[in-house]
């Protein structure tokens, strides 16, 4: 299989990842979106890894997936201190500071 | 199949790792490290002192280490990491902030005792936990680690010689700070909301970043700048690969400088935060991101110079009108930093536009000159207070310098300094920048400079004015008397901006000699 077609996928992925971002209101989904642009992005590597016939991309997969680990831990945090105060998750609800 | 097999028994050769070369960042990250075990196994009492020696110490040895190290072209770290002139100088430059910024952190004269920080950041705002942290004066001192690794994390972002390791210092710069804003002791909604803002649009923007990244990996087959170099200037059959890669890994940058239009989070956040983390990240990031800018356009994409230029230039146009037009209505002391901060990446983009060698060295002694003038701005702040903490507001601040004249005067300078007034070090990074685009060039830019350096010039001097020339007000704030870490933080400040305005030659000179990037 032509495996530019992986590339396709990803960027299909990528792309509903960041119109999620952009879209939804719930923190939660928000950061799920961004994870999914990051697994989007892991398939991208992974893709041209075996284009190129070097490892290189299949090393940085695993270097994001711990990146990602680690902005799940920062992030629900985050997520989690705001619901705690505010007993909702919604972006649109952090609205105290404008312009 | 049979090809993955092949590749599968290469003999993987031991890397060579040039400790003493990478010894700055490794001084950094250790004493992080050794400040979450400090958190671990020592006495609460004890907590604050030995991580303010700790860090204070490990930031001055690896200062040392720097300065050990300057004139070095190298590239260490099996390529990872480039050891030469303006990775070595930002180095020295974050350090020193990083020095001035742990003092501000570390203040604790003036919440009656406590610091800047939530007594317990997990209790929500208002409920009885946090209360009761409250009464038993608890204080938190996770702050020192987590500065450290942000630290580590900028020294590694503007030295970093492959795409990955840029990214994994991107977020290891990031990821600290994400949290370090949501721990103000007042007004901690804004603060988390600030910390909300600043970690999804964060993450949303290195999210693109590493996409970048892995187009520029398809287009070259490596992730190395000098082999991206390398490939672009060849006739290679796939453009659009590098080119969405390159304005994707753009994006990225200059979301964490604050460019116009990827600015949107810069005020919400230097308003939430508290104060002396947002003079850090104000002073520090903008550091750090700049050189990671500069070393990406300058080493990997000298070859795509006329397409990335004309889009960078338009971007820098931007920045600078919009950071110095909407300064101008905010009533928000910090919020108009902010904005002020907006403004000057747009000067600075416009040294590095110059694409020329003066253009580095222009840059990186702007860099220098900010960096201090606006952590002593946000130092200044920390100071006059009210019942409910910081009054930051604009009004508050009417009749200041009758109050405190010595405050208000040095807000002033520091002002005068953003605005670029002769015999301040803003005059002379202006100057440089603006000198180096004209000689490169970039004309327009100039001018849409020095105009906006107009516009911005007005907002300041309204805020001098508003001190010096109006009646206090009764109820107004009070200014209150730090211990020696702030004030010798605000002397610093002064002195830098007041030295590097009068004397400048020796920094133009090491920033001169700093400004060849290794290959």
């Amino acid at each position: 299989m032509n495996p530019a077609n992986y590339l396709f996928l990803s960027a299909l992925l990528f792309t509903i990842g960041a119109a999620g971002v952009l879209l939804r209101r719930n923190a939660i989904v928000v950061f799920m979106c961004v994870e999914l642009m990051l697994n989007a992005t892991n398939l991208a590597f992974v893709t041209f890894a075996r284009m190129h016939g070097n490892y290189d991309g299949q090393i940085i997969a695993f270097f994001t997936m711990v990146v990602a680990a680690a902005e799940v831990v920062v992030g629900l945090s985050i997520i989690i201190a705001i619901f705690r105060s505010r007993r909702t998750a919604s972006v649109d609800d952090a609205n105290l500071m404008k312009w | 199949m049979s090809e993955g097999l092949q590749l599968a028994v290469e003999k993987i050769d031991t890397p060579t790792i040039e400790y003493a070369e990478l010894a700055p960042m490794l001084i950094v990250f250790g004493v992080a490290v050794a400040g979450v075990l400090v958190e671990a196994f020592v006495p609460r009492k004890a907590r604050y002192a030995t991580h303010l020696v700790l860090a204070l110490g490990g930031m001055a040895a690896a200062f040392a280490a720097v300065v050990a190290l300057a004139g070095e072209q190298e590239v260490a770290a099996v390529g990872a990491v480039a050891v030469d002139g303006p990775s070595l100088f930002l180095q020295g430059t974050l350090l020193l902030l990083g020095i001035v910024s742990v003092m501000l952190i570390a203040e604790r004269r003036l919440e009656h005792g406590g610091d800047a920080f939530a007594p317990q950041a997990a209790a929500a705002p208002g409920s009885e936990a946090e209360k009761e942290a409250t009464a038993a004066n608890l204080h938190q001192t996770e702050v020192f680690p987590l500065t450290m690794f942000a630290l580590g994390g900028m020294l590694l972002f503007p030295a970093s010689n492959d795409l990955l390791t840029m990214f994994v210092a991107l977020e290891v710069m990031s990821l600290p700070l994400y949290l370090l804003c949501g721990l103000a002791r007042r007004r901690r909604m804004l603060s988390q909301e600030a910390a909300l803002k600043y970690f999804l649009l964060g993450a949303f923007s290195s999210a693109f970043f590493l996409f970048g990244v892995a187009m520029l990996y398809g287009y070259s087959g490596s992730l190395k700048l000098d082999r991206i170099a390398v490939a672009t200037g060849g006739a290679m059959d796939n453009d659009a690969l590098l080119l969405i890669g390159m304005a994707m890994v753009a994006v990225g940058l200059l979301f964490k400088v604050g460019a116009v239009p990827f600015h949107s989070w810069t005020p919400d956040v230097y308003q939430g935060a508290p104060t002396p983390i947002t003079g850090f990240m104000a002073a520090a990031t903008k550091v750090a991101a700049f050189g990671a800018l500069l070393r990406f356009f300058y080493v990997a994409m000298p070859g795509m110079k006329w397409d990335w230029r004309p889009v960078m230039v338009g971007v820098a146009i931007v920045t600078m009108i919009a950071g110095a037009v909407i300064a101008i209505t905010q009533t928000d002391v910090k919020r108009m930093l902010a904005y002020s901060s907006v403004a000057h990446a747009g000067f600075i983009l416009t040294g590095m536009l110059a694409a020329n060698e003066a253009g580095a060295s222009s840059t990186l002694f702007y860099l220098v000159a900010y960096g201090f003038v606006t952590l002593g701005a946000f130092a200044v702040v920390t100071l006059v207070r009210d019942a409910g903490g910081e009054a930051t507001h604009l009004s508050r601040w009417a009749g200041l310098g009758r109050r405190s004249p010595l405050l208000a005067g040095v807000f002033a300078l520091f002002l005068l300094a953003f605005a670029g007034i002769p015999l301040t070090s803003g005059f002379t990074g202006k100057f440089a920048v603006f000198q180096a685009a004209a000689d490169g060039g970039a004309g327009s830019l100039v001018i849409v400079g020095v105009l906006c350096s107009a516009i911005a010039a007005f907002f300041y001097v309204r805020v001098i004015v508003l001190m010096f020339f109006s009646e206090p007000r009764a109820d107004g704030p009070t200014v209150v008397v730090p211990s020696v870490l702030t004030t010798a933080a605000i002397a610093l400040g002064v002195a830098v901006t007041v030295v590097l305005g009068i004397l400048p030659q020796p920094v133009l000179d090491l920033a001169d000699k700093a400004s060849l990037f290794v290959h």
